[in-house]
């Protein structure tokens, strides 16, 4: 027992809201040793992030409190220990990085500073930590690094500041490093990169790596043990490989099975005159081309999914379709007329038959509007669409067409949970009676679960009402699953288009392929197969 | 970073051009200039003199030219009262206004500093109350009646300092207490805001995991961060001071510019007034200028 | 938006209402410190509205034998339980006559000063042309004025009627509601669900008055209740310089000024009024502070798991 390195024990918190308590963990245990990787696995609300709070002394009396458990870090319980000691063990044998490296930086500060400053408090001299931050830059892969260490974090990108967040962390080489959701905001192939930089930095030091995160992927590809969490409580732990394989708990089983990219690819591929027709798009923001010419059809009755990475045009493409923002050029033909080019008048008109549903539904409902003035908005906007007497018959209907109780139109937004609110917003979308939906990333912000059940949900309305969809999204599995022709773009460019099967079976691109690689599958075999191809790659 | 400053620059500018051209149209359209520059007993003889010696007989835009003139070479006229140009008047009364400024200034920003960081750190502990009732002393309470309270208690009914004007250390003690309490409780009010939002942010998170002390935590990692808005709002509040010590330099016959500027408009020596104006505008914009220039100091986002 | 209801949805949509307003009443009556302040400033609202009416002639009535009386002299009537000004007047019912300019002053200022403003900071805010670059310029440069100073000289140029000085507090006020209604307005613009509007076809007028101004509308009246305390102690100051209000009008700045050659014979002259003032700007600011969590739906909370210290 006493020989782990890092053990949590009957650990539980509580948080004081203003529902009441909330009991966040409760009699948590987990261990981890040195040369070990563990991940922690939930959902959002599951409460993983919590017990490393704990260990890390971050949970603030009030609102949060331990209410049992001890952290046994060497043999010693950190619970007891006075502020000073754990403050001495923090950043010097325990360290932890962050989700979002931009709001984690201190943006007064250079990184070199912010490095050395890791050092200098757990006795480093000055001198000795100016050299070795240069160094640990260079460790991490940051270009220049002299120069670098004088710059500031919104100087550099994304995966840069995740990269110097682990060398902030690595500088004392700790025997735990923590990492919360590492990668959770970055491009798949940066997320690829990171987590290959963690799995080395981690064997070369032989320290524990303690990953939390909600995705099945990154479970898959870095860690040796799991934990799977939900409400707060541990539902099972064991091997990666055993915990995929061979699930006990229903919850876990739930979980792998909604993992997206495991169903049936649509093989049907649709021949009838487009319902839009796109030609050399472009847009410009000064001198910068966000989109440089992309050309594309959409049929009648197809899902169209547009994936691709940050800065790669993809939102651009929805936001000028819908006048969201104006063209800079091409055409875009729907029934004979050029969206870029009609009046508002005429874009008025189209409005009904061109919808959006949006990445966050809680930013994308008014929050000062009930859900039946938010859905009967779109007869106010249209009234040609719907007489005023059968508005609230209407509302109702449309809410138990997308699996709401039609009890509920005198709530708020708040009142509902996220799935929930984006099924609003969808019904909001078909209020309308559209016949294309722009969903822009409409599912990333959902848990995996509800997550199928939004897309289940938008497969089923799109044969009740003969929709067409453009799916904008980023993350390749989901696009797998429902899209029926996928359009793959960089840099403002569509690098690759072609029937779902074509792009995730036969890329012909070589950045569909980098693409497709570093998209995380949930089954470890898969990912060490992975590993080890790409490995023999590198060794070539 | 020279981009910012020189934009900020050119807006403080235009709101100085603004301000010339406002004064000299509101003067020369609100009724006959000779009522406002001459006493209200002047002669017609003397009245007639005046028009002709100042052009008032010219084409607006004439005058308006001249009037420019004027101002770029600081002629801001004589002082009909006091038969001396008004310029040196003014500057003079300026000086004791600045001084009175600084000196409440660096107490304010000492002491809202500190004690809105160390309130924000406790929140709902023995600092923060003291915070919230200074900031809600500070932006309810008038401070001429403060100042008169004050006098008939500390000077008349106690005797410990003088009721009115200037001399050694003691003639300072309640001008600069009365004027202390607005900028104090309101600057007081943005740090500990300010400081809640930086002390809850993520970089302070991080700072903890790497083990950094509370107090180097608020004092380097929150505090700086947190200044940023505090800056803002103490510019807002010197230039207040600069120009709204009005009521304050009034009761205690403090020889400031304020004062000077209400004994002008009482005699109705509006050569003075104005030059008052336009010193006071020079000093708050280049105080603006200096302001900016802290800002860019302070957040490397601005420099790069 | 109330004649796109249809008669059955009206009724059901206009239910929560009262709901709402006794809400806000429960919201209110969890706040101590705020209900005090509440009902201090219906009072003096009372007063402001019927002083004038009923008071009037006992307030202006000079009474040589009441001269400077002293306060709680109990042989007296109830108005006099204050004392009596310089010329014998009783001052609680000057200070309830006072009331009525005082606050006309700053209500007209205040909805003026907000009006002005929000719609300028609407108009800066949504409009991405010239405009949005030009009218921010506005504020810059009343801003930049000395705003005491351009009171002073305004008033010195034009003569210190109640409605002149209501226009110049009005004018030095116009940028705070300019600013914050153009800071919020970007904001809330490019919010999703105001996209989400434009997706639908909305217009702007819809888009402003539907989905933007309900989200910030109550940012503006928190800041109004604090700057009516702002205009209240400005209109004091000019006031009590002599030149705002000029006698035989009165208010509460004029009474202190009034007083205050009898300090030191007669303190209750300037104490009574300033006191007033004091009480009154306070409790605007109370009730701004309960105003701040009460309408911010993320921060309503405090005050409903009752009495805890919302800091």
């Amino acid at each position: 027992m006493a020989d782990q390195l890092l053990q949590v024990r009957n650990l539980s918190v509580t948080f004081q809201t203003a529902r009441g308590p909330v009991h966040a963990v409760q009699n948590v245990s987990w261990q981890i040793d040195r040369g070990e990787v563990l991940a922690i696995l939930g959902e959002s609300g599951s409460g993983k992030s919590v017990s490393a709070s704990a260990v890390m002394d971050l949970i603030d009396c009030p609102p949060g409190e331990i209410t049992s458990g001890e952290i046994f870090y060497e043999g010693r319980d950190l619970l007891t220990m006075s502020r000073a000691k754990r403050r001495a063990i923090n950043g010097k044998k325990i360290a932890m990085i962050f989700q979002d490296p931009l709001a984690h930086l201190n943006p007064v500060y250079t990184v070199g500073w912010q490095i050395e400053e890791t050092m200098v408090i757990h006795g480093t001299s000055a001198a000795e930590a100016k050299a070795e931050t240069i160094n640990l830059l260079r460790k991490v892969g940051i270009p220049n690094p002299e120069d670098s260490a004088q710059k500031y974090p919104h100087q550099f990108s994304g995966g840069q500041r995740q990269r110097l967040m682990i060398a902030m962390a690595l500088a004392l080489k700790p025997d735990v490093l923590i990492a919360d959701e590492p990668t959770t905001a970055l491009d798949v192939t940066v997320q690829a990169q990171i987590l290959q930089l963690l799995e080395e930095l981690q064997k070369e030091t032989g320290m524990a790596l303690l990953i939390i995160t909600h995705d099945l992927g990154v479970v898959a590809e870095i860690a040796h043990r799991v934990v799977v969490m939900n409400h707060g409580e541990i539902v099972e732990q064991g091997s990666a490989r055993e915990i995929y394989a061979n699930p006990q708990h229903p919850y876990t089983k739930r979980l792998i099975s909604c993992a997206p990219g495991q169903g049936e690819i649509h093989d049907k591929v649709s021949e009838t005159e487009p319902l839009l027709k796109v030609r050399e798009a472009k847009k410009l923001y000064g001198a910068f081309e966000a989109l440089s010419g992309t050309s594309f059809d959409l049929h009648e009755g197809e899902t169209l999914a547009i994936v691709g990475e940050s800065g790669s045009g993809k939102s651009t493409t929805a936001r000028i379709l819908l006048r969201l923002e104006e063209s800079s050029g091409g055409t875009a033909l729907y029934k004979g007329k050029d969206l870029f080019a009609i009046t508002p008048k005429e874009m008025f008109a189209i409005r009904r038959d061109i919808q959006m549903v949006f990445q966050d539904p809680t930013q994308s409902l008014n929050p000062r509007m009930t859900v039946y003035e938010l859905i009967s908005e779109a007869w106010a906007i249209h009234p040609e669409i719907l007489p005023k007497a059968q508005w609230k018959a209407r509302v109702a209907t449309l809410l138990e067409q997308v699996g709401l109780q039609s009890e509920h139109v005198h709530r708020y937004p708040h009142q509902f949970s996220g799935g929930q609110r984006q099924r609003i917003a969808i019904a909001r979308a078909l209020a309308l009676e559209p016949r294309i939906i722009v969903c822009d990333e409409a599912v990333s912000a959902l848990d995996v679960q509800v997550q199928g059940q939004v897309i289940a949900l938008l497969d089923r309305l799109k044969a009740e009402y003969g929709l067409s969809y453009i799916f904008i999204a980023h993350d390749l599995p989901v696009v797998r699953d429902f899209a029926d022709r996928v359009i793959v773009m960089q840099g403002g460019r569509i690098v690759e288009q072609g029937p779902v099967r074509q792009i995730f079976d036969f890329p012909r691109e070589t950045y569909t392929r980098n693409l497709l690689a570093a998209s995380l599958d949930p089954d470890p075999e898969v990912q060490a197969r992975r590993r080890a191809e790409r490995r023999a790659k590198e060794a070539v | 970073m020279q981009k910012f400053l020189a934009k900020r620059a050119v807006s403080s500018a235009i709101s100085l051009i603004f301000l010339i051209i406002a004064v000299f149209f509101l003067s020369r359209l609100t009724g006959d200039p000779t009522d406002l520059y001459l006493p209200v007993d002047a002669s017609q003889a003397a009245r007639d003199q005046f028009r002709e010696i100042h052009g008032l007989n010219d084409p607006l835009i004439v005058q308006f030219g001249r009037y420019v003139w004027d101002l770029v070479h600081l002629n801001f006229g004589e002082s009909i009262r006091r038969a001396e140009p008004a310029l040196p008047v003014v500057l003079q009364a300026f000086g004791w206004t600045f001084r009175l400024a600084l000196i409440t200034m660096a107490i304010v920003t000492v002491a809202a500093i500190t004690l809105g960081a160390l309130a924000a750190f406790r929140v709902g502990g023995i600092f923060d109350r003291i915070a919230t009732f200074f900031s809600l002393i500070g932006a309810s309470a008038p401070d001429f009646w403060i100042a008169i309270v004050a006098i008939v208690v500390f000077a008349v009914g106690l005797g410990w300092v003088p009721t009115s004007g200037v001399g050694g250390p003691q003639y300072w003690i309640l001008p600069v207490a009365v004027l202390f309490i607005r900028p104090f409780g309101l600057i007081l009010q943005v740090v500990r805001g300010s400081m809640i939002n930086a002390l809850g942010s993520a970089y302070v998170k991080t700072a903890r995991a790497k083990g950094v002390a509370p107090k180097k935590t608020i004092f380097v990692h929150a505090l700086r961060n947190a200044m940023l808005p505090v800056i803002t709002v103490m510019g807002d509040q010197a230039a207040a001071l600069l120009n709204g010590a009005v009521v304050v330099e009034t009761i205690f016959g403090f020889p400031g510019v304020g004062k000077l500027m209400i004994d002008s408009i009482l005699n109705r020596d509006f050569t003075v007034v104005l030059a008052a104006i336009m010193v006071t505008a020079l000093a708050i914009f280049i105080m603006n200028i200096l302001i900016d220039f802290a800002y860019a100091i302070l957040d490397p986002r601005i420099r790069y | 938006m109330s004649n796109t209801r249809t008669p059955a949805t009206s009724v059901k949509a206009e239910t929560p209402e009262p709901g709402k307003a006794r809400k806000m009443l429960q919201l209110l009556l969890a706040d101590k410190t705020a209900t005090i302040a509440a009902i201090f400033l219906i009072v003096i609202i009372v007063c402001a509205i019927l002083g004038p009416l009923l008071l009037d002639q006992l307030a202006t009535r000079q009474n040589l034998r009441g001269r400077n009386a002293p306060p709680f002299d109990l042989t007296r009537s109830f108005f006099w339980v204050l004392g009596g000004d310089q010329l014998g007047r009783p001052l609680l019912a000057r200070i309830i006559v006072a009331a009525g300019n005082t606050m006309a002053v700053a209500t007209g200022a205040v909805i003026a000063s907000m009006t002005i403003g929000s719609a300028l900071g609407l108009v800066a805010g949504y409009s991405r042309g010239k405009l949005g670059d030009i009218v921010p310029r506005i504020a810059d440069v009343i801003m930049s004025f000395p705003s005491l100073l351009l009171a002073v000289i305004v008033l010195y140029m034009l003569e210190p009627s109640v409605s002149n000085i209501v226009i110049v507090l009005a004018i030095t006020r116009i940028p705070v509601y300019l600013r914050t209604t153009r800071a919020e307005v970007l904001e809330v613009r490019e919010r999703m669900f105001v996209q989400a509007a434009i997706v639908m076809g909305a217009s702007h007028l819809r888009i402003i008055f539907r989905h933007i101004l309900p989200v910030i509308l109550p940012t503006l009246l928190t800041i109004a209740a604090l700057d009516f305390a702002f205009v209240m102690l400005a209109e004091s100051s000019l006031s009590f310089l002599g030149i705002g209000i000029q006698p035989p009008e009165i208010t509460w700045g004029l009474m202190v000024s009034q007083g205050r050659p009898y300090l030191t014979s007669a303190w209750w002259l300037s104490f009574w009024p300033g006191l007033v003032i004091i009480l009154t700007t306070l409790s605007l600011n109370l009730l701004s502070n309960w105003m701040r969590v009460a309408l911010d739906p993320t921060q309503r909370w405090r005050l409903e798991i009752g009495g805890k210290k919302n800091g």
